[in-house]
């Protein structure tokens, strides 16, 4: 259990059995009065956020959170399945609890699984990932502006915006984070 | 940072100005107290064999039972645990007493100082500072932000009740029916959030269980003579009129030792000589106002982190 006292951003939280996570957290005291401790809580299990007030006598349950490192093996329809680095044991996740991040994992990909009593919540990819420009209109030759964008798309038909510059057969490099271009590996 | 450090230089001189204009004596009282003020939820930070002070208003009120009727300091205070974007441990705090007179004088004395710091002082700091630099070189955007500041300490001030602002904002009455749980969480959700931002804002007559060291008021003992004034939406001082009965004091004190103690805090020892300085104390007011906080509203900050040179 944590005190309220030792809630920060970042920590996370178990709130009526899901894990969450504090986004923002301020500390309060009105005059003379008890220490309030104000959080933006986001719930890691269904993505909501809202606001919860912590007086300082209350007590906080630690979310019991694991992760583990996995690698990804293949694609069952819908399902990317994964398996453990140590016991070989396969997880299937779906295109739901992967979002965006499915459009960036690629063959033999290192992720790190996070899990709340053994149900996935959440994947971590490596920062960057390279992929190849499957479709966008031609750059002008010779225009190496990098901050007119343009829109393209990887194979598996993510849209993502990138320099004038850039052609189909380019490989780029994306950051899993943000879902954006961070620059140009190779000319295709 | 420089600009703050100017602009908190000038402003210790412009209270201590308005003061000394007003016939207070600036008073230094011990830092290091056998004993500190015990109040529900205020701790102390142990030193040595003591504490060290919360506030000195304890030392003050001692001065008064001495004969001293119109003073002031403006000092470091220590409370633990204290820490966010509008505290700190380590804060200055500046109080003042008037004997003979109540917490509307206190008021008063407080929009008369208010306007002289925001009006004068630091505009005319900042146009000394600009003549230094040059004429060509622009105010500084502290300095511009203290321009601004100083129209919404122009403006006329809102003075509300705590129950007429608790009504209007968070849908029920604190002094009929109090709920010190409610009181605290609908206050930091409810009432300061909405309170303007654009004028000073003064909440007052707050319901008698909040009474702190205010005495309640003749003739109506559900309210305590106490207000906070708010200046841009920011808690920057607590006035009383102080309770001087040593009866109803020791049994206050009696009552928060014993409440710290069901919530696990540390119990304070009565400060014997304070309950005895009650018996000869005039009637007087005090107004405790943070200083730092003040200087925050000054240069439009935003935290603390850009008014404090050395943050705990």
């Amino acid at each position: 259990m944590y005190n309220a006292s030792d809630l920060k951003k970042g920590l996370k939280i178990e709130i009526d059995g899901d894990p969450c996570v504090i986004t923002d957290f301020q500390f309060s005291k009105p005059g003379k009065g008890q220490a309030l401790y104000r959080c933006k809580i986001k719930n890691l299990s269904t993505g909501t956020r809202f606001d919860k007030t912590y007086r300082s006598v209350e007590k906080v349950k630690k979310a019991a959170l694991e992760s583990r490192d996995f690698t990804f093996s293949y694609q069952a329809g819908d399902d990317f399945v994964f398996s453990d680095n140590d016991t070989y044991e396969e997880i299937h996740l779906t295109t739901e609890q992967l979002g965006d991040s499915r459009y960036f994992i690629v063959e033999d990909m290192q992720v790190e699984i996070l899990f709340h009593n053994n149900k996935a919540l959440d994947v971590t990819l490596p920062n960057f990932v390279e992929k190849e420009i499957t479709e966008t209109e031609p750059g002008a030759r010779g225009d190496t502006a990098n901050n007119v964008m343009k829109p393209a798309f990887i194979d598996n038909g993510y849209e993502i915006s990138v320099p004038i510059f850039i052609n189909i057969g380019d490989t780029v490099r994306i950051d899993t984070r943000t879902g954006d271009y961070a620059d140009r590996v190779s000319k295709g | 940072m420089i600009d703050e450090l100017e602009i908190r230089d000038a402003l210790m001189q412009s209270i201590r100005a308005f003061f000394h204009a007003e016939g207070f004596v600036e008073v230094e009282t011990a830092l290091l107290l056998e004993t500190p003020c015990m109040e529900l939820h205020i701790d102390a930070i142990p030193s040595g064999d003591g504490f060290l002070r919360t506030s000195p208003e304890l030392c003050h009120k001692k001065l008064l039972a001495r004969g001293a009727e119109k003073i002031f300091e403006i000092g470091k205070c220590f409370r633990q645990g204290e820490w966010g974007p509008l505290h700190n441990s380590e804060y200055t705090l500046l109080e003042w007493y008037r004997a003979h007179s109540d917490y509307n004088d206190a008021l008063a004395d407080t929009q008369a100082l208010i306007a002289s710091l925001f009006a004068e002082s630091p505009r005319s700091r900042a146009s000394a500072a600009d003549c230094r630099a040059g004429a060509v070189t622009p105010p500084l955007p502290s300095q511009r932000e203290v321009l601004k500041c100083n129209e919404v300490a122009s403006k006329d001030w809102k003075v509300w009740t705590v129950a007429e602002a608790f009504e209007e904002f968070a849908g029920w009455n604190p002094v009929e029916n109090f709920d010190a749980d409610r009181f605290d969480l609908d206050l930091v959700e409810k009432v300061e959030p909405a309170l303007p931002k654009d004028c000073p804002v003064v909440l007052k007559d707050y319901p008698a269980e909040l009474c702190a060291l205010a005495r309640l008021k003749p003739g109506n003992p559900k309210i305590a003579e106490r207000w906070e004034l708010y200046l841009g939406g920011v808690e920057i001082a607590n006035a009383y009129s102080e309770l001087t009965d040593p009866v109803e004091q020791r049994a206050r004190f009696e009552t928060w030792g014993e409440q710290r103690k069901t919530l696990g805090k540390p119990v304070y020892s009565i400060d014997e000589e304070f309950i005895q300085c009650l018996e000869t104390m005039p009637p007087a007011s005090g107004v405790a106002l943070g200083v730092d906080r003040l200087l925050m509203i000054l240069t439009g900050a935003k935290t603390l982190d850009a008014v404090l040179p050395f943050r705990n």
